[in-house]
């Protein structure tokens, strides 16, 4: 994987020591709250509801174990011995003393991590395919590319302003796993006449006002990826709103403009830049930077322990049936561990547990580890054979469970249990809905589900994108529930639809309960999944079962 | 009749740790809501806040938050409030230390 040169790690030193002064102005009184804040976001430290908050990026959701390590490390001696993983494949320690951030910033260092454009109005971190590089489906590796954007992004002195935040995403591969349409630019790989390259999708986004992204250019050669980047944002930087925080992203801007007239803009300024970019230079740069992540050597080994265990230990098989992914290798695949065990907070991770997977990442994964937006773990090289003795050792530690792309493997956003936006809290909501069908026995037979939970409107939790979401409101001073159906986050991208009135706190899993009875009575055999259904049937009888009993009791 | 007297109280966060504070009658700060002072007249819970604001060396953020009192408890009015005073309802199986002061 790519390691930092002397320039990045020079660069972070620079920065680590300007924050470390800064904190010690606020702390003496040289400087003011409203001074330091926005010192303190550039560096990703938040002030949330109990405590600061600090977002650590991952860019493109690579690890490697030292990596993992010293997250374990830092949130065991400066936080509380957990971490939060992030639908941005961030992760955030939510109880850091100020007075400790420098130095748990420089213990970051230590293994490339820093915090820098976690935070802001800046192109943010950026995500990719949890199995760039393993997945079958690939045409090629994105993160490569990735890199050479989280360069490009990193302080470019342009950006350090922009109207709003900016985030975007990439994926090599046409299932797309990075949400890419509801991202300030999406980037797809596709190949023409054998060369590979871009569609380049912009202005998606969820939030308050949810949009799905559009081609702004269908095939974009690799070697124009940063001007034509630069071009977009440039465009976006002059046009974007500055008057109104809730019109500011460029999902307003290509809403208000239009497609056509963005891309006129974007292109005539890409045909003005374009001659400042070396192509021989980036190409060279990229091929530098490919070499860092070289596919790992993955010979041939013996599958037989994996047939065997599948034979003998239900236990096993229904683990690997849901949360072994395909690889492109033959006799290896990619391991999904699960941060969703039935009860547990989606996304959050113990020190132990990151060990854990570092340590598994290193015996049985050729040192990879892959942080996913669904808030999983990903370890995308293993060999069938090694497979048994992984998932036993993912037992010993409560990351066995087998729920990758099932009911219970719930995005959820903190919430009100930390976030000092939300309006109400998600992660119990999760909690209780993959408690509850656990009890039920029904998670396997309902099959493949996407629910996602956001406690705002900022919709941190993707419910608009959710097969069913749900987006926790403060209604007269009580926690309600919205639910939103028919949402999708993959290649064919779609907002969800409102049902109708939201539940309270204590109505919202029966009603979910409802919902999915009512797919289980409608669907035509196991195979038609609870989005096929609805898509076939539309709202009707989901909101039918949704609300028919309320007016039951009302007559 | 008369609309009841909004019961407030200043909270904020401290700036060394960002643990929630509450401000005390004697004008520091406690982590524990019902040490809170509890104003009655929204004149003095303005003033308090404005005093509160001019500690921005010891405290982030302070604002006026509406309570319930009944004989033997203050009660945040807004579940928001709660949730600041007792934590992520999560807690319970996060590893726990102790609460920390400034």
């Amino acid at each position: 994987m790519y390691r930092h040169d002397s320039f990045d790690a020079a660069f972070l030193a620079e920065r680590n020591r300007q924050f470390r002064d800064q904190v010690a102005r606020r702390l003496d009184g040289s400087l003011t709250e409203e001074e330091f804040r926005p010192l303190r976001l550039m560096n990703g430290l938040y002030l949330q509801l109990h405590a600061y908050m600090l977002r650590v990026a991952i860019p493109y959701g690579t690890l490697n174990p030292a990596q993992m390590r010293k997250l374990a490390e830092v949130a065991e001696r400066w936080d509380r011995g957990y971490g939060h993983f992030t639908t941005r494949q961030n992760i955030q320690f939510n109880w850091p003393r100020l007075i400790d951030v420098p130095d748990m910033l420089d213990a970051l260092a230590e293994v490339g991590l820093h915090a820098i454009q976690t935070s802001g109005n800046t192109i943010r971190n950026v995500t990719a395919d949890h199995f760039a590089g393993a997945a079958a489906d690939e045409i090629e590796d994105p993160r490569p590319y990735a890199e050479l954007i989280r360069q490009w992004s990193t302080d470019h002195p342009e950006f350090q302003f922009l109207p709003r935040k900016f985030k975007i995403a990439i994926t090599g591969a046409p299932h797309d796993r990075a949400v890419t349409r509801a991202h300030d630019i999406g980037l797809r790989m596709v190949r023409r006449n054998g060369r590979p390259g871009f569609e380049v999708i912009v202005g998606g986004g969820l939030g308050r006002t949810p949009m799905i992204g559009q081609v702004i250019r269908d095939f974009l050669p690799v070697a124009d990826l940063l001007p034509y980047l630069e071009a977009i944002v440039a465009t976006y930087n002059l046009l974007g709103r500055r008057d109104n925080k809730y019109k500011a992203r460029i999902k307003i801007t290509l809403h208000e403009n239009g497609i056509e007239r963005m891309r006129d803009l974007v292109e005539a300024r890409f045909a003005e830049i374009a001659p400042d970019f070396d192509p021989a230079r980036t190409a060279a740069e990229l091929a530098h930077i490919a070499a860092h992540f070289a596919p790992p050597s993955l010979p041939e080994a013996p599958e037989a322990p994996y047939h065997t265990a599948r034979a003998a230990d239900p236990v096993f098989r229904a683990w690997a049936d849901t949360n072994l992914h395909a690889h492109r290798a033959p006799g290896y695949g990619i391991v999904t561990i699960s941060l969703k065990a039935h009860g547990e907070v989606p996304g959050d991770a113990t020190s132990a547990r990151m060990r854990a997977v570092a340590d598994l990442a290193e015996r049985f994964g050729r040192g990879e580890i892959r942080v996913s937006h669904e808030q999983n773990l990903i370890l995308p090289h293993v060999a069938l054979g090694d497979l048994p003795a992984v998932h036993a050792a993912l037992r010993r530690h409560g990351l066995a469970a087998a729920n990758a792309g099932l009911l219970s493997d719930i995005i959820a956003c903190p919430g009100m249990d930390y976030c000092a936006l939300a309006t109400a809290r998600s992660i119990p909501v999760a909690q209780e809905i993959a408690t509850h069908f656990e009890r039920q026995r029904l998670e396997h037979d309902i099959g493949p589900l996407k629910i996602k939970i956001s406690g705002c409107i900022n919709a941190c939790g993707h419910h608009h994108v959710g097969h069913i979401g749900i987006l926790g409101l403060d209604r007269a001073g009580v926690e309600t529930y919205q639910i939103t159906l028919g949402g999708d986050g993959a290649e064919e991208a779609t907002l969800g639809e409102r049902t109708g009135p939201g539940f309270s706190a204590a109505e919202i899993v029966p009603a979910i309960e409802r919902l999915l009875r009512a797919y289980l009575g409608l669907r035509r055999d196991r195979g038609e999944t609870f989005l096929q259904t609805y898509r076939r049937l539309g709202p009707g009888p989901f909101k039918t079962a949704l609300y028919e009993r309320d007016r039951a009791d009302a007559a | 009749m008369a609309r009841p007297i909004p019961l407030q109280v200043v909270t904020a966060n401290a700036l060394v740790s960002g643990r929630v504070v509450w401000l005390t009658a004697r004008g520091g700060w406690t982590a524990c809501m019902a040490e809170a002072a509890v104003f009655d007249d929204p004149a003095q819970a303005k003033d308090a806040l404005c005093r509160a604001e001019m500690q921005s060396d010891r405290v982030v953020g302070p604002y006026l938050a509406r309570v319930r009192q009944s004989a033997d408890s203050t009660e945040p009015a807004h579940f928001r409030e709660a949730f600041r005073r007792d934590g992520p309802s999560a807690a319970a199986r996060i590893p726990r230390q102790p609460p920390e002061t400034d």
